[in-house]
This record gives structure tokens, C-alpha cells and sequence, in this order.
């Protein structure tokens, strides 16, 4: 069975769960493949996880430039294990990097690039949901070895034993002439809550909220589930909520198995953001807000009197 | 400093996208067709460098022949000359195509010491093409910026992700592409309008560009769609009105559905 090369997305050792979707996903098509780019030890700290979900082989492609150069250590990696490894697809999430690697990995080798796939079967037929979900496409790579990114929470990760033997690949040189150095990092505080994109469970407010200090009625709902806080971009653009949380066309697309929106109207360019959610659930005052039109579950009332009773039932259920 | 800023006409996205029948390939025509308001910035961050080191702005944009009134407003906002990649084998070019011709049609423009462009269209949505052209060019990606600045020959910028900021820096000539958060554009003055329909426009074909038609368009297309359909609307489910008991309703749908 040919390799499945998939990038391994992580934070100082710690695998991110999308990666675990694509071992899912590489299974489907071939034998699984890790490819880890970090600083040395990376590989052994991640390669228990990786085992779990399935990869035979993890290739650690490390060393000190690998975290310090903007994308080409990554390129550079993976263009590599495509000459000696011969392997049938390239799986990389869907991230705003990830998304950069694959585009240059693609005209690196020339090969066809299939983007944002929220599906893929054994043949490299990739599901692609466009325009903020109005269409539905499937789409396939025709010429070269396919690089497919693939939508975060698109494939429900799934545990199978994985040998995850372990191999190096040596890195070419950073030519700094055609790099971008990074010379520092903040990473994102989100405190206990997970990741937007990575959430199963993302709680959003809009205009209805009223203030930032209302979104404390959000988080509250959030963290009992376990879930990310969201928000839509007019309470992005009123001040209530950090940019860094909006969902919508110009912010991020998540795809979550519970998605609930909390007054917020659903205006296309949110939608567009978060239309492939598993289950919708919306609480607005308006009955015509168009996002009862997509949500499996809505409630026409305030915000201020659901949501907290909402809170409350999750918080007794989990006892 | 001169500097070629990538624009795009894309469909409003407050007007109903389609994708043809015949081709799959976007429906241009059904749509109200806009600068799209990631370039606005990108154009607006070009003329800020302007303002501060000199030299020239150049617009580039590749599409049917519409997208001249995205070029327009680009250059009322006050872009020196734009540069127009129009040819019929360009239909249903891919990412990859896309990228080869921005390149080759930069590649046309002397002296460049900045590409910029939006990190990702609203049509698209692939935000792969400025990190593709690095690729090509062989220059220095810095991408998805909040904050840019040069300093003699160094580009220095604050790349913001969902894993948080970088903070990056590179030799000219670099590829940059602008998020959302680097600035408010300006308004095309009355004065720029005018000043725009006097300004230069080349108009570049592919075989212009040295380029065989073959490798670009829908025949050039390493990818393809086999097969594309309107969602079936996802139907509106369940709504109740709250009669004091809407939370409890919503917690007992999730159970019933297995989510909490």
C-alpha cells in the first residue's frame, strides 16, 4: 500500500487534533505517514500520540531553522519524502499556513492541488463546500502526486494502531535570500477554552448580545460544554468581542458538530463561516432572522433568559 | 520602492453566487462583480509605503475584460499604472495556472522591490496565491500581515494566524499579503477619479507573457471538478417560541441527539 504523507500541526510537542483527522482521513487512501517539522526531539515527544491514531511511519525533519523560517522548512520536508517516499497524496489541514505549504508544495512540484476538502474518499475524490456552503463540489487531482488540504473537523478522528516507526529526513539549508525569518511569537491566549477551529463545540454571539461585558453570558454556555467562544462580525466591528474570534466570510470557517448562535441574525457572511456545522442551534428575538432557515433547533426569545437556562440543564446533566 | 499590487474582481458576496452548468467553473455574470475589499487594503497599504520611500505602484490584475472597474477604482484610489492579464484561455484557470501568470506578468514590471496583495479573495477562498508566488519568484514569504514596515532593504511584519502573531523579517525584494486588520482604505477622491481614466492600462495576453495557453485555463488545470450542485438548502428544523422553558428545550434536543 502506497504512503499518505500527512503534516503534523503542533505546538511545542503537543499534536493538534486536526492532525488526527487527516491520519483518519490517509487511512482511507493508503498507509499513514507523520511528517514532523520542528526543532530536535520533536518527533519522539509527539510520536505516541501519532501512533494512536494510526501512522506506520514518522519522519522527523528537524532541526533549529525548522521553527525559525516562515513556511520553507515545511515545503522543503515534505518536497523531499514526495521524491524518495513515492507516497499517493499529501494531506495538510486546512489552516491559514497549511494552506500556504500546500500552495507552494503544489508548484514545487508541479502536481494538482485540491483545497479545504471537508470529505475525501479512497480514490482522492475530495468534497469541497464553497461559497460560504451554497455549493457542494467534488473535485479530484487528475495530474502529479495530489496535495489536499482538508478542512478542520471535516473527518471525525478515529483511534486505530499505528507502528509509528521512526525515520529522519534531513533538511536542506535555509536559503535566507528567499526566506522570511521569524523573529518572535506570541501565542494566542485563549486560556482554558480550545481552539475555534479546533472545537467541537463553538458558542457564538452577535449584535444581540449587546456589550462585551454580556459575551460573559456566551462564555459561561461555552465552558459548560467544553466548547470555544465565537463571535459575528457585527459584534466584532461594535467592539464587544476580539477579532480574533469572528466567524464569517472574513474571519475563520469552523465546522464543528454543535454550533450555537446566540443572537445573531445570520447574515450569508456568517453563515459562510460556519454553515457546515453538524447540528445548529440558534436563539434570536427576531422569529424572521434567517438563521432559523439553517438551524436544526431554534428558539425565538432572549438570549439573557435561554442561555443561562440552557447553562444551567448542560451543567446538571454533567452533574 | 516599487511595489505591484494584486487586484481581483470578484462577485459581491451579498449577491447569489453560482457556478455555471456547463463548465463548473464560476458564473461571473449572475453576480454583482466588486473590487474585492481585501485589495482595497492591499492598494491602500501600497500608497502608505509610497507616501514614506517613493517610487512607483503598479496594479496588476488578471480576469475578463470587467474586471477593468476594479483596476479603475485601484488607480482612482491613486495607483500610478495598472497592468490587465485578459485572454479567453485564462477560463477556469486554477490556483496553480493563476499563480504562474501573476508571476510572469510581475516578471514584466522592472525593478520590483514589493508584491502585495489580500491574503485570500472572498470567491476562492484558496489563500494560497501570494505564498505561491514566493515560490515562483524565489522571494521571501511575508504573509497574512497586520503590520508592515521597511527598513532600508529589510521588510519587517507581524503575521497574525490562528496559532497567533509571528513576528517576521526578510530581504527586498519579499512577497507581502495584508489581513483585514491593516488598515482602513481611503475613499477615491473626485480629483482621483478623474486622474484614474487618463492613467495607463497594458493589456497582456498570455502568449504576451510567453506563456502557452495549454498550461493555463480549464486544458492547463491539474485538478477538476467532477461533479458540482447547489446545497440542498439545509431545511430550518425544529423553532419554538420561549415560554420560559426555551433553554431547558434546547438542553433536552441536544441530549435526544446525543451532543451533550
Amino acid at each position: 500500500m502506497s504512503e499518505v504523507l500527512v503534516l503534523v500541526d503542533h505546538i511545542d510537542g503537543e499534536v493538534k487534533k486536526v492532525t488526527f483527522e487527516l491520519l483518519t482521513a490517509a487511512r482511507r487512501i493508503g498507509e499513514p505517514s507523520a511528517v514532523v517539522v520542528g526543532t530536535p526531539g520533536t518527533a519522539a515527544k509527539v510520536r505516541d500520540a501519532l501512533a494512536r491514531y494510526g501512522a506506520a511511519k514518522v519522519y522527523a525533519a528537524e532541526s533549529e531553522d525548522a521553527v525559525t523560517y516562515l513556511t520553507t522548512p515545511k515545503v522543503d520536508a515534505l518536497a523531499t519524502l514526495a521524491g524518495s517516499a513515492s507516497p499517493a497524496a499529501v494531506l495538510i489541514s486546512a489552516t491559514v499556513e497549511g494552506k500556504e505549504v500546500a500552495g507552494r508544495l503544489a508548484a514545487r512540484l508541479n502536481s494538482g492541488l485540491l483545497v479545504d476538502v471537508v470529505d475525501i474518499d479512497a480514490d482522492g475524490v475530495g468534497t469541497q463546500s464553497i461559497f460560504g456552503g451554497a455549493f457542494v463540489v467534488k473535485a479530484k487531482v487528475g495530474n502529479g502526486l495530489p496535495v489536499i488540504t482538508v478542512r478542520p473537523g471535516g473527518v471525525e478522528a478515529e483511534e486505530a494502531d499505528g507502528a509509528a516507526a521512526e525515520a529522519a529526513v534531513e533538511l536542506p539549508a535555509v536559503d535566507a535570500a528567499k526566506s522570511a525569518r521569524i523573529t518572535g511569537r506570541e501565542q494566542i491566549v485563549g486560556g482554558d477554552r480550545p481552539e475555534l477551529t479546533e472545537a467541537s463545540v463553538v458558542v457564538s454571539g452577535g449584535r444581540g448580545v449587546g456589550s462585551a461585558e454580556s459575551f460573559a453570558v456566551v462564555e459561561k454556555l461555552a465552558d459548560t460544554l467544553g466548547g470555544a467562544v465565537g463571535a459575528s462580525r457585527a459584534a466584532v466591528d461594535s467592539g464587544y468581542y476580539p477579532h480574533q474570534f469572528q466567524v464569517g466570510q472574513t474571519g475563520k470557517t469552523v465546522s464543528p458538530q454543535l454550533y450555537i448562535a446566540l443572537g445573531i441574525s445570520g447574515a450569508i457572511q456568517h453563515r459562510a463561516g460556519m454553515q457546515t456545522s453538524k447540528t445548529i442551534i440558534a436563539v434570536n428575538k427576531d422569529a424572521e432572522a434567517p438563521i432559523f432557515e439553517i438551524a436544526d433547533f431554534g428558539v425565538v426569545g432572549d438570549l439573557f433568559q435561554v442561555a443561562p437556562q440552557l447553562t444551567e440543564a448542560v451543567a446538571k446533566r454533567k452533574g | 520602492m516599487n511595489i505591484v499590487v494584486l487586484v481581483k474582481q470578484v462577485p459581491d458576496t451579498w449577491s447569489e453566487r453560482k457556478l455555471t452548468d456547463a463548465d463548473h467553473t464560476l458564473d461571473r455574470e449572475s453576480a454583482d462583480a466588486v473590487l474585492d475589499e481585501i485589495n482595497e487594503r492591499a492598494v491602500e497599504e501600497a500608497l502608505k509605503l509610497q507616501e514614506a520611500h517613493g517610487g512607483e505602484v503598479t496594479v496588476l490584475a488578471m480576469g475578463p475584460d470587467r474586471a477593468t472597474e476594479a483596476i479603475r477604482k485601484a488607480l482612482s484610489m491613486g495607483a500610478d499604472k495598472a497592468i490587465h492579464v485578459s485572454d479567453a484561455a485564462l477560463h477556469g484557470s486554477d490556483v496553480l495556472a493563476t499563480a504562474k501568470v501573476l508571476a510572469k506578468a510581475i516578471g514584466t514590471v522592472e525593478g520590483v522591490d514589493l508584491v502585495i496583495a489580500g491574503n485570500e479573495a472572498t470567491d476562492g477562498r484558496a489563500g494560497a496565491i501570494p505564498a505561491i508566488l514566493a515560490e515562483l519568484l524565489g522571494l521571501p514569504q511575508v504573509t497574512q500581515v497586520r503590520k508592515v514596515e521597511i527598513d532600508g532593504t529589510t521588510v519587517k511584519a507581524e503575521r497574525e494566524t490562528e496559532e497567533g502573531v509571528a513576528f517576521l523579517e526578510a530581504t527586498l525584494p519579499a512577497v507581502v499579503s495584508v489581513t483585514e486588520k491593516i488598515n482602513e482604505p481611503r475613499y477615491p477622491s473626485f480629483k482621483g477619479i478623474m486622474a484614474a481614466k487618463k492613467k495607463k492600462v497594458d493589456t497582456l495576453s498570455v502568449a504576451d507573457l510567453g506563456l502557452d495557453p495549454a498550461e493555463v485555463g480549464l486544458t492547463g488545470a491539474w485538478s477538476s471538478v467532477l461533479e458540482a450542485a447547489p446545497k440542498p438548502p439545509r431545511s430550518a428544523g425544529q423553532r419554538v417560541e420561549d415560554d420560559g422553558n426555551g433553554g431547558a428545550q434546547i438542553a433536552e434536543y441536544l441530549v435526544g441527539q446525543k451532543l451533550i
